[in-house]
């Protein structure tokens, strides 16, 4: 046998393969799947304890980005992909709803969640949690440049802040597109390709997402970059504490609040899901305390239960800004696309 | 080979693709222009009239073209040295090239960036050679290094030149290894898609990219589906022209094995070609890799990084260190099914050109089709074809190897090809003359020729299973972490502790690759001197 290698080498992935398939968990239980982006996260004691309390396994799917996976789920929708989806924010809420992909359902918790975040009278969708895009800055850079920080949106067009300012690209990213809606609610819809100009005017750079925005191109972060203002989340200080090591006693970036606008994610059971009961009760059970204390250090976002406690780099580092910038769901659904357009006209053309 | 064994040998990849990959596609493509049972063309008149898509459609051409000319002619030189001078170092060397080609873009982005080299042309063409470099290296550095020198020689003894003998020998005998690497890192850079996003910025836009705008954020399906209709009739007149080009004559090459056709450099030139193109590997390649390896190590150059990967931290069902494991599995199911498949298709291939069948033109391009198809296409495309049983694989881990491998079979099948067509047919005549039966010659003859070019395939196979970021992306997949995901999951949160364990986790998978290549060589070079 002189092709041994060839034979040792399927052999070996055989083996592999084999050990892998043995120690899948062998679940004699009802199990739900809950389709998702990227980014949900959930410990793993508190999924435990959703399957010790119901008896139900947890089967997460997931895809890309918040707009790939929902359009993921529109897609399939005569065969759904699972029973339950996480994932819909305000930006695309509106799609999911045309499409028709949720079935109504009050989940168990919902009278605890702030009227403000029930965007969706027929409750198809469940909120669960929330979040702000602002624009953060550094500021050890601030500080050594002895610059004021700028406050407004309007500041950040002025020209002692030219160049300093980094956002991401509307069309291809979420914390990007949130900030183009900021200026749409903030100067109207008439008023904010002015806006724009004026950022253009003012040297704004752009780039394709966040990771590069801000792990590149902001001064704080880890890439040291040149600008010490980018768009990024409210939770982004308290993030940059507890990921630190060893801990500083305070952020090194600042949020500026008048920047800020809400993202409210929402989760509902899939019309069609071939486990509906599954999927109500694990929707309960995101909104219950346990999941809901479990969210703002697994996804850096806000519970959306009232009361929910909080961990102490949230409440010593986060600011909730007291009046974040909003547009309403179906405003958005009639005009997102049109508006991407017209930003990348203005400001990359 | 028997008639029924020849069927198989075509069914199996036939069989795969059309499973996997045509009737995906037909299925997206059909949503977007059969949507209600009618056949609508109109988005495909709008998509061919737009004068900003036309403009897409041209700089996603010439910037691929140029990239693809500029690897070439970067990557002979480079090939020449590492398949044919022997020297202390080159098998390391060999897999070490290798790296840079599975490297996820988001963390060789990171890398360009610190080095200055972003938001330009420039910075896309770099990028694109530093990602294909080691695919001109190894496919045409597989079938060079099998290549008999004797006719070199021979052209020196009667009077030519180096530069003559090698325009005049080498490179006719070269030509199939040079146009099956042209056309994949053609189809590589036509399709690009990250180093455009990220290193282009938001002012440069491909088909690729626009593709996946259409798609995966405005589910504009129509459009989308034009798009990829004129992308796929492009990649289809770029394949024809490879073809044509590879497809005039191959003749059979006398093929020595590995070691018998290289030679330790000597002379003062060949030292300096030597040395120059190993310092051009060095700076060109070594560069941005050395900056993550450093950056791995954090502000004060310990482990700490590395320890971090081996807790649960938050956003981490389990530590990000078992994705090595995770990875290693995937590769090893895919490397099997693409060296299978993909074995299979270049046996069915090369018998068909030997004895010129009808339709190898077409196995030959539906093969490589899958480089030149966008990963949304495909990763949707599952979602509304793969939906019932048996081949309900929407939701299985399962789909995640077959993604991999149908990367990974154009590979195979490139690298496996030149060295089974020339094959001299008199090693076979021989065979038979001296009584071994058909099915004996084929095991003897072209199954061991095989077996050496199918573990450079297979090593490329497992590195390119090993980095497969983009595809994964946008495929529905169970919670399983391959490595690559877990770096773009680290890169994702703020904080410069976050970002030195993704560059310690980039530095694993670097090292995971350059060893499993360097392992799989090794198996090649053990058997050297066969036959």
């Amino acid at each position: 046998m002189r092709i041994r290698p060839l034979a040792a080498l399927i052999l070996a992935a055989l083996t592999i393969t084999a050990c892998s398939s043995g120690s899948s968990p062998s679940g004699a239980g009802r199990t739900v799947t809950l389709v998702t982006h990227d980014s949900f996260a959930v410990s793993k004691p508190v999924l435990r304890a959703f399957t010790k309390r119901t008896g139900i396994t947890v089967k997460v799917l997931k895809s890309g980005d918040a707009g790939a996976a929902l359009n993921q789920a529109i897609l399939t929708k005569d065969d759904p992909l699972g029973d339950a989806f996480f994932g819909v924010d305000n930006t695309f809420l509106s799609r999911a709803l045309g499409a028709g992909i949720f079935v109504p359902f009050t989940a168990k918790g919902l009278s605890r969640v702030p009227a403000a975040f029930r965007l969706d009278p027929r409750r198809r969708l469940t909120p669960i949690d929330y979040g702000d895009v602002c624009v953060n800055y550094d500021k050890a850079w601030f500080a050594r440049q002895k610059l004021a920080v700028p406050r407004t949106l309007d500041d950040l067009a002025d020209p002692q802040y030219k160049g300093r300012l980094v956002v991401e690209n509307p069309a291809t990213s979420s914390p990007g597109l949130a900030f183009l809606l900021a200026t749409v609610a903030r100067y109207g819809r008439d008023g904010w390709t002015d806006y724009w100009k004026r950022l253009r005017a003012n040297d704004v750079k752009v780039v394709d997402g966040w990771e590069q925005a801000y792990d590149t191109e902001f001064s704080a972060g880890s890439g040291h970059g040149a600008q010490p203002l980018v768009v990024s989340y409210a939770s982004s200080p308290p993030a940059e504490v507890y990921y630190a090591d060893p801990k500083p006693t305070t952020a090194p970036t600042g949020v500026l609040t008048d920047t800020c606008f809400r993202q409210v994610e929402l989760a509902g059971v899939l019309r069609g899901a071939r486990h509906p009961e599954a999927a109500r009760q694990l929707i309960n059970f995101m909104l219950s305390e346990k999941f809901q204390a479990d969210i703002p250090l697994q996804m850096f976002v806000f519970p959306a239960r009232a009361g929910t406690p909080l961990p102490s780099v949230f409440t010593k580092f986060a600011t909730v800004p007291r009046r974040p910038l909003w547009l309403a769901p179906a405003v958005i659904g009639a005009q997102r696309d049109n508006w991407i357009k017209q930003w990348t006209t203005t400001v990359l053309r | 080979m028997t008639r029924a064994g020849r069927v198989a040998l075509v069914a199996l990849p036939v069989a795969f693709l059309a499973v996997f990959f045509a009737w995906p596609v037909i299925a997206i493509l059909g949503r977007g222009l059969v949507p209600h049972g009618a056949l609508n063309l109109d988005p495909l008149g709008q998509v061919l009239t737009d004068p900003s898509l036309r403009h897409v459609f041209w700089f996603t051409v010439w910037q691929a073209l140029l990239s693809t000319v500029i690897t070439v002619v970067l990557g002979l030189p480079g090939a020449f040295v590492l398949s044919r001078y022997r020297f202390r170092g080159r098998t390391v060397v060999r897999a070490l090239v290798t790296v840079p080609f599975v490297l996820p873009t988001v963390v060789v982005g990171a890398a360009f960036r610190a080095l200055g080299v972003s938001g330009s042309l420039a910075a896309i063409l770099l990028a694109h050679v530093f990602f294909n470099y080691a695919v001109v290296v190894r496919t045409v550095g597989g079938l060079w290094s099998h290549l008999d020198p004797r006719p070199e020689e021979a052209a020196q003894v009667l009077g030519a030149n180096r530069w003559r003998t090698f325009v005049g020998v080498t490179l006719p005998a070269l030509r199939p290894a040079i146009i099956a690497a042209a056309s994949i890192v053609f189809l590589f850079c036509f399709t690009s898609f990250g180093v455009i996003l990220i290193l282009g910025g938001p002012r440069y836009a491909t088909l690729e990219t626009e593709i996946y705008r259409q798609t995966a954020q405005l589910l504009d399906l129509p459009v989308a589906a034009a798009l990829a209709v004129v992308q796929l009739a492009a990649v289809l007149a770029a394949l024809a022209a490879g073809g044509r080009a590879r497809g005039r004559r191959t003749e059979a090459l006398g093929l020595r094995a590995a070691g018998e056709a290289s030679v330790r450099p000597r002379g003062a030139r060949a030292h300096a070609f030597l040395a120059a193109n190993l310092g051009f590997m060095l700076v060109f390649l070594g560069t941005p890799l050395a900056v993550l390896v450093i950056r791995s190590f954090g502000a004060g150059f310990g482990f700490d990084a590395y320890r971090a990967l081996t807790r649960t931290s938050s956003g981490f069902l389990e530590p990000p260190i078992r994705s090595v494991w995770t990875s290693l599995r995937y590769a090893a199911i895919a490397t099997v099914i693409a060296l299978v498949v993909g074995g299979a298709a270049a046996f069915a291939l090369a018998g068909a050109h030997r004895s010129r069948r009808r339709g190898r033109g077409l196995l030959d391009a539906l093969i490589m089709l899958p480089l030149g198809v966008s990963a949304v296409t495909v990763g949707f495309g599952f979602l509304i074809a793969l939906d019932s049983p048996p081949l309900d694989l929407r939701t299985s881990p399962a789909i995640i190897p077959i993604a991999h491998a149908l990367i990974a079979i154009p590979f195979v099948v490139r690298v496996m090809l030149p060295v089974l067509q020339s094959i001299d047919p008199r090693l076979r005549e021989a065979a038979a003359v001296l009584g071994a039966a058909p099915r004996r010659v084929w095991l003897e003859v072209d199954l061991r020729i095989a077996a050496r070019a199918a573990l450079v395939a297979a090593g490329f196979a497992f590195a390119i299973s090993l980095g497969e970021f983009g595809a994964t992306l946008f495929i529905v997949r169970p919670e399983t972490t391959t490595l690559p995901v877990a770096i773009y999951r680290l890169l994702g949160r703020p904080g410069a502790a976050s970002y030195d364990q993704a560059m310690a986790a980039s530095t694993i998978l670097m090292v995971l690759t350059a060893a499993s290549v360097l392992l799989i060589e090794r198996l090649r070079v053990r058997d050297v001197g066969e036959f």
